[in-house]
């Protein structure tokens, strides 16, 4: 116990190296205490590593294939006809299309109007999505702590300004006025488009937390640190923001899905040229006509599932952040 | 268990008798009460003190079962009686139950705001609450209602249409107290009935009770962790300490002569403001965990008087000083030895009463 | 240098907006020699918590001037003083809340090493782990390792305001302001607090201002302190300890300390209590003239006391009382 101060910084950098495997053991176990939570956080993951991981993996679908033009997934049936053809005549995977099994094997979700792979367009989708959803989450929650805490703190003017500004702000339609700026501005870019929506939507995020920050600072605790001496920044990171770390948790969350709606919402409207974008897929699909027939509706409907089961997961996932953030879980 | 002393009439309106009641916690299970038993007699005012954590609290709540979801009895019988005839409340049905409350035995919680209702007049809570207990006449209801907050001290008028943000802490729980006799219960419980108020609206309230208990002659059962409230109330008064009552008796026993070494620790932590400056003392450490208690006696770890068989064996409430007094301690003896000051008090007060 | 090491002069505290304004504390004076307990008492309402923040450097005074060590704290201009800093480190004050006077998410180790790492009062983390050692013994926690690595959640209300003295302690503070801070804790355990406090008075010269509304540890902790009582915003009397207790003047003291119950039951049975005119605590909105507590006093002279405010007199040795009946009983001229 005693060591606990004395360690040279080469200890400290081995000790939390070490730590390291501990600390993710414990992660997941608070992430599991809450079921719905720790569902979210695997679906979540599993999103990750698909876009991740899964396009090294996953050839992209280039050609377009005229015989297979919207060419349904395998039934039920079909797949375990397969699976008992494959097993009892040995059929190589990578000798499916000379062996006369149906196309529908070869493509996990489908075909789209081109015959190209769903699938491998959803696996190479996904990255910027998340990317940026990340981006902007990260951004956008930044800027409304910062100007959050400050302005609660400070208080005066300063605050009595910002407070109006994002009043006016949040009364902004913010899609219409993104997609006037998408024509304006050219948003190939993922940081600048991050940024953009970050700007939009500072506001909602600064009057919650600036609205939370005002009922801490009351704290006693807070009162014994002003009397301390301990200084505005310390008060600000160090007292207030740790206790509302699930709060800002969450706020972060519906961050990312709101930007992964503004962003998929412009996508699909054709105003940022993303290619490799589920975006892009609901925005082909729909122009492709695909909501009319039985067999293509895998190809509207794929990316539109992924991305709700995304933004599902993202949801479930805050429920667990939650359970995190708060100390009193903290054993000790 | 072994009941208790009891005194006095013969049909006391209230007697309990090994009351277990546990709660359910994340960590296991907590008990609360263990094993209490105790008469009321009628027309008697009887003070259950403790600190927090002992159980006095969930004592008072569960005898109108009016406990958590979380609780449980896990056994034991509150024996009601009134006109010769008797019932176990903890068997009572829904219907039953509810006729039992508050025509029988009513309960007065702290004055807080929340005790009230922040939408409603206090006309409609007591309208709703007379409703919910059978008085239809809704003229009588206002009349009793009239009657009622002007013998708690109250302008009727005035208070009748306000809303209870409206009131003093006192004047809320003068309302209560109003509240609690519509239907004339023979039993009122009331939870910390002075605490949070200030001085001078105490001795409102106390004196108010007093002339209340005299006028109406309900039996009271009163739960504080205030000494003083059970010194200037209470006919008779328990302490209790991790979930049992460690001594019972009459007041002047306990505050003179108390017999169990928790009950004159209290005594001697508690400062008065008359009369010249006292030592005070403290109990050393803290209240037991109720999910694990320690063996034996549940207050060995503080006790100054502890023994080898303190720590294994939990003593049992036997009576001391005669039929009235009862205590749960192995060395009653040596703790009657150092209270010889506190008698020195008894007559010293008696003697400088008048200020 | 002056007598006292804080001194309140006609300190006034206004809450609200420009159309309704409340005043809480109303021209309050006072002095705190060092090494003194003074104690400010009365019912919920009086300001007494109002004026202790203001003798903290965490409230300012609306008007009127607060003076550390014979200096005045706020400049004329309402700005802080160039030595604000040493007020504010040397007024430290402990909250009456256990349960929320610590951060809950900073472990025991955290909360104490903090103000001494920040404003370098420790050459280096592992004197600051020495020092955070010597705070918790001296406020009793130990053994220390069960302490230092726990958070607060874990700990009992009693442990909990041990630990927030010992934080006040690590600025090395002149006074103490002590709000309430023993109102919600158990009564056992009580005693053990104010014991700790009064050590520190020993052994350290900590001076106190304690703030409560139980007249009867007032009496105990201040017995060899002054006692002020306030009413609505202002002081109605001011003594040393003894001389409140058994010879107070103010009928508002009187009747405070008529009406207190007693644990002793023949005692406070007995006890003759002080009728008073009417049960109505005065608005803040709507101040009775003159003697603020006029309407409520047995005392009361039509004329005099709802004409005119008394003001804070010296009556007896030591014994200021703001009552003009008896300041004329006690033979001293004006009212």
């Amino acid at each position: 116990m005693s060591a606990l101060a004395t360690l040279t910084p080469l200890q400290k950098t081995m000790r939390a190296l070490r730590n390291i495997p501990r600390g993710i053991w414990r992660f997941l176990k608070l992430m599991s205490r809450n079921k719905t939570g720790f569902l979210g956080f695997l679906i979540f993951i599993g999103f990750v590593l698909l876009t991740t991981v899964g396009p090294l993996l996953v050839p992209e679908a280039k050609s377009a294939d005229i015989l297979a033009i919207y060419a349904p997934p395998c039934t039920f049936k079909e797949w375990r006809v397969f699976a008992r053809d494959a097993w009892f005549k040995g059929i190589e995977v990578s000798a499916i299309e000379e062996s006369g099994a149906p196309i529908c094997t070869k493509h996990l979700l489908g075909t789209d109007s081109q015959g190209k792979d769903i699938f491998a367009q959803i696996v190479h989708g996904g990255r910027d999505i998340l990317q940026m959803a990340l981006l902007t989450g990260l951004i956008s929650t930044f800027v409304g702590i910062t100007l959050g805490a400050l302005s609660a703190v400070i208080g005066g003017r300063f605050d009595a300004f910002l407070t109006i500004l994002a009043d006016i702000w949040l009364t902004i339609p913010r899609f219409p006025l993104l997609a006037v700026l998408a024509t304006l501005v050219k948003l190939d870019n993922m940081l600048m488009l991050a940024l953009l929506l970050s700007f939009l939507s500072w506001a909602g995020l600064y009057l919650s937390i600036r609205a939370q920050v005002f009922s801490l600072k009351e704290r006693d605790y807070v009162e014994a640190a002003v009397a301390l001496d301990l200084g505005l920044w310390h008060i600000i990171f160090s007292e207030i923001l740790p206790n509302m770390m699930s709060y800002i948790a969450i706020s972060f969350t519906f961050g990312m899905t709101s930007a992964i709606y503004a962003q998929v919402g412009l996508v699909f409207l054709g105003l940022v040229p993303l290619t490799r974008n589920w975006g892009v897929m609901i925005n082909l699909a729909w122009t492709q006509g695909a909501i009319f027939f039985k067999d293509s509706v895998y190809f509207i409907m794929a990316p539109v599932m992924s991305i709700a089961l995304f933004q599902l997961s993202i949801v479930w996932m805050s429920r667990s952040l939650e359970e995190i953030f708060n100390p009193r879980l903290r054993t000790g | 268990m072994e009941t208790v002393t009891t005194l006095g009439p013969t049909s006391p309106p209230l007697s309990v008798r090994d009351l277990w009641v546990e709660y359910r916690a994340e960590r296991g299970l907590v008990k609360a009460v263990r094993g209490v038993s105790f008469d009321l007699a009628s027309e008697e005012s009887l003070a259950l003190i403790g600190e927090s954590g002992c159980g006095k609290t969930t004592l008072g709540v569960a005898l109108i079962r009016l406990l958590v979801k979380t609780a449980r009895i896990r056994q034991g019988e509150v024996i009601y009686r009134r006109d010769g005839r008797a019932v176990d409340v903890l068997g009572l049905n829904p219907r039953e139950l509810r006729r039992f409350r508050w025509r029988e035995c009513a309960m007065v919680f702290q004055s807080a705001l929340n005790a009230f209702n922040p939408v409603l007049r206090i006309w409609d809570q007591i309208h709703d609450t007379a409703q919910a207990h059978g008085m239809v006449s809704r003229d009588e209801v206002r009349r009793r209602a009239m009657q009622l907050l002007e013998q708690v001290q109250l302008d009727p008028r005035r208070v009748i249409d306000a809303y209870s943000h409206e009131l003093s802490g006192g004047m809320r729980q003068r309302v209560l107290l109003a509240m609690s006799l519509l239907l004339n219960p023979q039993v009122l419980i009331l939870d910390e009935p002075t605490t949070a108020l200030d001085i001078l609206t105490q001795r409102t309230i106390i004196d108010l009770l007093r002339r209340l208990k005299a006028d109406v002659g309900f039996s009271m059962i009163f739960i504080s962790h205030d000494l003083s409230t059970a010194a200037e109330l209470a006919d008779r008064v328990a302490t209790m300490y991790a979930g049992t009552i460690v001594e019972i008796g009459p007041v002047n026993d306990i505050f003179y002569r108390p017999a169990h070494p928790y009950t004159l620790g209290l005594i001697r932590a508690v400062p008065t403001v008359t009369g010249e400056f006292e030592e005070l003392r403290s109990i050393p450490g803290a209240p037991p965990d109720l999910i694990d208690p320690p063996e034996g006696c549940k207050f060995h770890p503080r006790c100054p008087y502890a023994t080898p068989q303190c720590r294994t064996e939990e003593p049992v409430l036997q009576p001391y000083y005669g039929e009235t007094h009862a205590v749960a301690c192995f060395n009653v003896a040596r703790v009657q030895q150092d209270t010889g000051d506190l008698g020195a008090r008894f007559s010293q007060s008696l003697g400088d009463s008048i200020l | 240098m002056s007598e006292y090491l804080i001194e309140a002069r006609n300190l006034v505290r206004t809450f609200g907006t420009r159309k309704a304004r409340v005043t809480a504390v109303d021209d309050v004076s006072f002095g705190i020699r060092e090494g003194e307990v003074v104690c400010l008492v009365g019912e919920s309402g009086c300001g007494k918590t109002t004026t202790g923040k203001m003798i903290t450097s965490l409230l300012k005074p609306t008007t009127g001037q607060v003076l550390y060590q014979g200096r005045p704290v706020w400049r004329p201009d309402g700005r802080k003083a160039d030595d604000f800093k040493t007020y504010r480190l040397g007024v430290q004050i402990i909250h009456q809340d256990p349960y929320a006077s610590l951060n809950p998410s900073h472990t025991i180790y955290k909360i104490l090493s903090t103000p001494l790492l920040h404003h370098k009062l420790v050459a280096s983390p592992a004197e600051a782990m020495t020092r955070v050692v010597e705070l918790l013994n001296t406020v009793g926690l130990g053994p220390v390792e069960d302490f230092l690595t726990k958070y607060p959640h874990q700990l009992s209300g009693g442990q909990r305001q041990r630990v927030s003295v010992a934080r006040a302690l690590t600025v090395n503070p002149r006074c103490i302001v002590a709000d309430e801070a023993v109102s919600m804790v158990d009564v056992s355990i009580r005693v053990g607090l104010l014991n700790i406090l009064s050590d520190l008075k020993r052994t350290l010269g900590v001076t106190y201002l304690f703030i409560t509304h139980d007249l009867a540890v007032a009496k105990f902790f201040a017995w060899e302190g002054r006692i002020a009582v306030m009413y609505v915003g202002s002081i109605v009397e001011f003594a040393s300890t003894p001389q409140l207790i058994n010879n107070a003047l103010h009928p508002y003291s009187k009747a405070l300390l008529a009406a207190v119950p007693e644990a002793d039951p023949e005692l406070t049975r007995h006890k003759q209590r002080l009728q008073l005119r009417s049960q109505d605590i005065p608005s803040l909105l709507a101040l009775p003239s003159g003697c603020r507590f006029h309407p409520r006093c047995p005392f009361f002279e039509p004329g005099l006391c709802d004409v005119q405010r008394p003001e804070l007199t010296l009556l007896e040795d030591n014994h200021y009382v703001a009552c003009h009946v008896a300041a004329r009983q006690a033979g001293v001229a004006g009212a």
